[in-house]
């Protein structure tokens, strides 16, 4: 706060002095200093008013700014650690490569990132690109200046966009909050306040709540109150939609196992390793892009979604005929080489890929976040839950309707029966089981935009996917849908208060004693095919 | 003081006969995890120690004689650890084991250093509370991370501290360390909330929010993260979803470095901070050469170095400078010799090894880049020794550790006198 005056108050001395430097002597002195002084040189060339100022302190900001140390001129480089270039800031220069360590970079933090957002906020807030008058009307809100009021309100009378001048009249608000305007100004003001979402109203409000005026600071502590009941509300909404989020990363790492022990009885340990192949197959998928067709990037996802689930049914297949298909009625030895093939599979990737975090983008259309009343909502979220629940639904169908299905189910529900019907059973085996493998990669696909892409991925969602399967009745794809909903939610509710540590074991104490109670889950299945 | 040591040295080694094995390589064991969840981390280790003694064999080796790898892998399996650190100790005879990452997996093999009286080089931060005869700790104690880390964050004005953790010692030492440290510095209780999650915690919805809210209150506030490894990725996805930027709150971690960056998408998580002792990005020419050793050693530019390979780098060469001085690899005589090493660091200064078997570090505090790096962006003046005993917690404020003769104890307590800790 103390700084903040002291800025304010040097920036009101140093007009005179300003005028007096031109804005090469400025970009001299950015090197100098630490970065208290630093701001101070960034407020001098705002108020220089030179058109070439925004650049520079644009690059400043990107961190791209760099001093040469042969001759202290001061150069913008981009460029990979082994091929920079340097242009000149000022006069845009082209200085060629660099050598190693011919550079000292300016360094920025957060501190000096916001002051330079503030300044070049004040230089922008008229700007022809709408993009950066809302930056700076942001910027405006976030450190609420008195000097910036008749700027702002200027900047809202000529702003022909509705949501930009919203920005602006919040900002415009917290700026008259500031100064030292009559109370009633300021009574309006934090009525534009209230109408922003609670968390905004609480970080420009707070810090009024002990002013003298006492119908102000009744108006103040009555528009806080009223925004925590609000954001209270909506936290049980944005809790239920975290546990709808949740519930479905479960329903798409647990619906393929519901497939493979739920409908067949096979207990596959390796069905994590099918959900990181998945993984990885978007990581190849990604890069192949990146390398051969960059302009189609935001069709990868697109891309390894049938390539995922035609490869890892793959696997699955040969796993079925190599291994699984001996095993048959004998779960322990299942389980046992089904968990071999997990740390085969694991050490297979650690050596082809290397042990370490592979990155994969997620597309731009399905990055960000929107506000939806007092909770965020992130776009990565909503394609997820919208993803598993299409291919819930799309397993479903295919069970119920499709020739494949029936079959499926004949054999599973009577295997003799079927087999004299003329059914290849040990066919459709294979095949069950890749769809299972299939759709564990397709889960793997989504999980790669939210989790680490590393051997280790599929560890961390094995006992998880069988809890839900188990919770919600072997063999049941509608329980499956439900437990997997249930815990979410149930987890998400619990751990505001429980923690997240406390939350799981609540959760876990709390399967183990349903299942006491209800051995076969939530929805059992009845009739002949539960004898099995 | 040096030459003293020099010849009783000599005359050790002399008595030993370990100078007629001349040209017989001396074996030094490789304790990292090369599977399983810890893989992810301690692969690079291995890589690094295998390209040091590569170049130091280049370079004439050691007391003449050439030096050689023994790597064994754990599979990130605690007992396994210590099985195998018997294994090296006795059945390969090495003069030292450069290993181990988590610090459970440290306490395990602590033992059977004691007992078979080898020497064990520890290159990874951790929550201190520990000093033993036969451990080097390379890596960083929490008054040369975690302490200047929240001093920063308070000259730069926060006053509201988030303590997330994953459940388990090393971030449950440190917070308790912190909170006692951020109340003594005047924050309020009621201003600094701590919250652990379970190992590889993969939902960070509701924290991300409800750390929204804690920063949201018009005061500034930070997030102190000691999320362990895999689980940090989900986590600052999650901060970039929401939308939150380190202009607002910033994250500063002690357990994200630049190979856990690999496997994120920085943009959006310019400004978070990291503090560490060293970072790839410090330009310094010993640092230069070692990025170039390493690219050329591992075949890839893009492969990053860390904080940890840089504790590898100073102790394998203390190691080295140790092993000459006493004039034999015996584990009494370089254990003795270690004690006052100074070899330079990566980051422009010269590292010492202090009595407590801890060493000198400066202490650097880095922002995330664009391009998956750290920029510094504030250091501390010196070095800064490793304390061992926390002064910021009752039970370990008198003890203090001094392995020379005569006081030869781990945890000396001033209080009662006595070696034995606080009991």
């Amino acid at each position: 706060m103390l700084l903040r005056l002291l800025t304010l108050c040097l920036a009101l001395m140093l007009p005179s002095l300003a005028h007096a430097q031109t804005l090469e002597e400025l970009v001299a002195r950015l090197p100098d200093g630490n970065f208290n002084d630093r701001a101070e040189v960034v407020n001098q060339i705002a108020a220089t008013g030179d058109p070439r100022a925004l650049a520079v302190l644009e690059a400043l900001l990107e961190g791209d700014l760099e001093e040469r140390n042969a001759d202290g001129r001061i150069v913008i480089v981009t460029g990979s650690r082994s091929n920079q270039v340097a242009t000149d800031v000022l006069t845009g220069e082209d200085l060629g490569a660099v050598a190693r360590r011919s550079t000292t970079s300016i360094r920025v933090n957060n501190g000096l990132r916001r002051s330079i957002r503030s300044a070049m906020g004040v230089m922008t807030l008229r700007d022809p690109d709408p993009a950066r008058r809302l930056a700076a009307a942001e910027a405006a809100l976030r450190a609420p200046d008195a000097e910036q009021v008749e700027a702002l309100a200027a900047a809202m009378a000529a702003e022909q966009v509705a949501s930009i001048r919203q920005a602006q009249a919040l900002a415009h608000a917290a700026a008259v909050l500031a100064s030292d305007a009559e109370t009633e100004a300021k009574l309006a003001a934090v009525a534009v306040v209230g109408e922003a979402p609670a968390l905004v109203v609480q970080a420009t409000l707070n810090a009024y709540r002990n002013v003298e005026d006492p119908a102000l600071a009744e108006a103040v502590a009555d528009t806080i109150a009223d925004a925590e009941r609000r954001q209270a509300m909506w936290g049980q909404a944005q809790n239920l939609w975290f546990g709808l989020s949740l519930g479905s990363v479960l329903l798409l790492a647990a619906i393929g196992l519901a497939i493979t022990f739920g409908v067949m009885g096979v207990i596959n340990l390796a069905h994590g390793e099918l959900v990181m192949l998945g993984a990885y197959t978007t990581y190849v998928v990604q890069q192949w892009l990146r390398t051969n067709a960059p302009e189609y990037f935001g069709w990868s996802l697109a891309i390894a979604v049938p390539l995922a689930f035609l490869f890892v049914g793959a696997v699955g297949v040969a796993i079925e005929r190599g291994i699984v298909r001996h095993l048959y009625g004998r779960p322990l030895e299942t389980l046992l080489a089904t968990w071999g093939v997990s740390l085969i599979l694991q050490q297979a990737v650690r050596t082809a890929f290397g042990p370490t975090n592979r990155e994969v983008g997620t597309p731009d259309w399905m990055s960000g976040a929107f506000q939806l009343g007092e909770m965020t909502v992130t776009w990565p979220r909503v394609a997820i839950v919208i993803f598993s629940l299409t291919v819930f639904f799309g397993l479903l169908l295919a069970m119920r309707y499709s020739a494949f299905g029936l079959q499926m189910r004949a054999v599973t529900q009577n295997r003799p029966m079927a087999a004299n019907l003329g059914i290849r059973t040990g066919r459709v085996d294979a095949l069950t089981f890749g769809l299972g493998a299939g759709i564990a990669g397709l889960a793997g696909v989504a999980l790669s935009q939210i989790d680490n892409v590393s051997p280790n991925l599929g560890q961390g969602y094995i006992i998880d996917s069988f809890l839900v399967v188990v919770f919600g009745g072997v063999g049941n794809l509608w329980g499956t849908l439900a437990a997997a909903m249930g815990l979410g939610i149930a987890n998400k509710f619990l751990e505001p208060w429980a923690g997240a540590v406390l939350g799981k074991i609540l959760i876990l104490i709390f399967i183990i004693l349903f299942i006491q109670k209800r051995p076969r889950g939530l929805f059992p299945q009845r009739g002949r095919a539960a004898e099995g | 003081m040096k030459k003293l040591l020099l010849s009783t040295a000599f005359c050790a080694a002399a008595a030993t006969g370990a100078l007629a094995q001349e040209g017989e390589p001396i074996r030094v064991g490789i304790l990292h995890s090369l599977s399983g969840t810890m893989a992810i981390s301690e692969t690079t280790l291995r890589d690094a120690m295998l390209m040091l003694i590569e170049q130091q064999n280049e370079a004439g080796g050691v007391l003449g004689r050439p030096l050689e790898a023994v790597v064994v892998d754990p599979a990130s399996d605690w007992p396994r650890f210590a099985e195998l650190a018997r294994e090296l100790i006795e059945g390969d005879g090495v003069a030292a084991v450069f290993g181990c990452w988590t610090s459970v997996s440290r306490k395990s093999v602590l033992p059977v250093f004691e007992e078979l009286n080898s020497i064990l080089f520890y290159p990874v931060q951790y929550e201190g509370q520990e000093s033993q005869r036969n451990v080097f700790y390379t890596g960083a104690a929490p008054n040369q991370q975690a302490i200047p880390a929240v001093d920063y964050l308070l000259e730069n004005g926060v006053e509201r501290f988030y303590l997330a953790g994953t459940d388990y010692v090393y971030p449950r030492t440190t917070n308790q360390i912190l909170e006692a440290y951020l109340q003594a510095q005047g924050v309020a209780p009621e201003d600094i909330i701590v919250n652990y999650t379970p190992f590889g915690h993969s939902d960070w919805q509701t924290i991300v929010s409800e750390i929204r809210e804690f920063g949201s209150t018009g005061r500034p506030a930070a997030v102190v993260s000691t999320i362990n490894g895999d689980a940090n990725v989900p986590f600052y996805n999650e901060l970039a979803a929401q939308g939150i930027s380190a202009e607002d709150i910033p994250v500063i971690a002690f357990s994200v470095g630049e190979e856990e960056l690999a496997g994120i998408d920085t943009g959006p998580l310019v400004g978070h901070l990291a503090a560490w002792n060293y970072f790839m990005s410090v330009d310094t020419d010993e640092n230069a050469d070692f990025i170039d050793a390493w690219h050329a050693y591992i075949g890839s530019e893009d492969r990053v170095t860390n904080d940890p390979m840089e504790a590898h780098y100073i102790g394998f060469n203390m190691w080295v400078e140790a092993v000459e001085a006493a004039g034999t690899t015996d584990a009494d005589a370089v254990i003795d010799a270690l004690v006052g090493v100074a070899v330079p660091n990566l980051t422009g200064g010269i590292s010492s090894m202090g009595a407590n078997h801890h060493i000198t570090k400066p202490v650097l505090i880095g922002e995330i880049q664009e391009d998956g790096q750290f920029e510094v962006v504030w250091e501390t003046a010196g070095l800064v020794l490793g304390d061992e005993w926390s002064d910021f917690v009752a039970d370990s404020a008198p003890l203090i550790s001094d392995w020379r003769a005569p006081l030869s104890c781990g945890n000396f307590n001033t209080e009662t006198g006595t070696c034995g800790g606080s009991e």
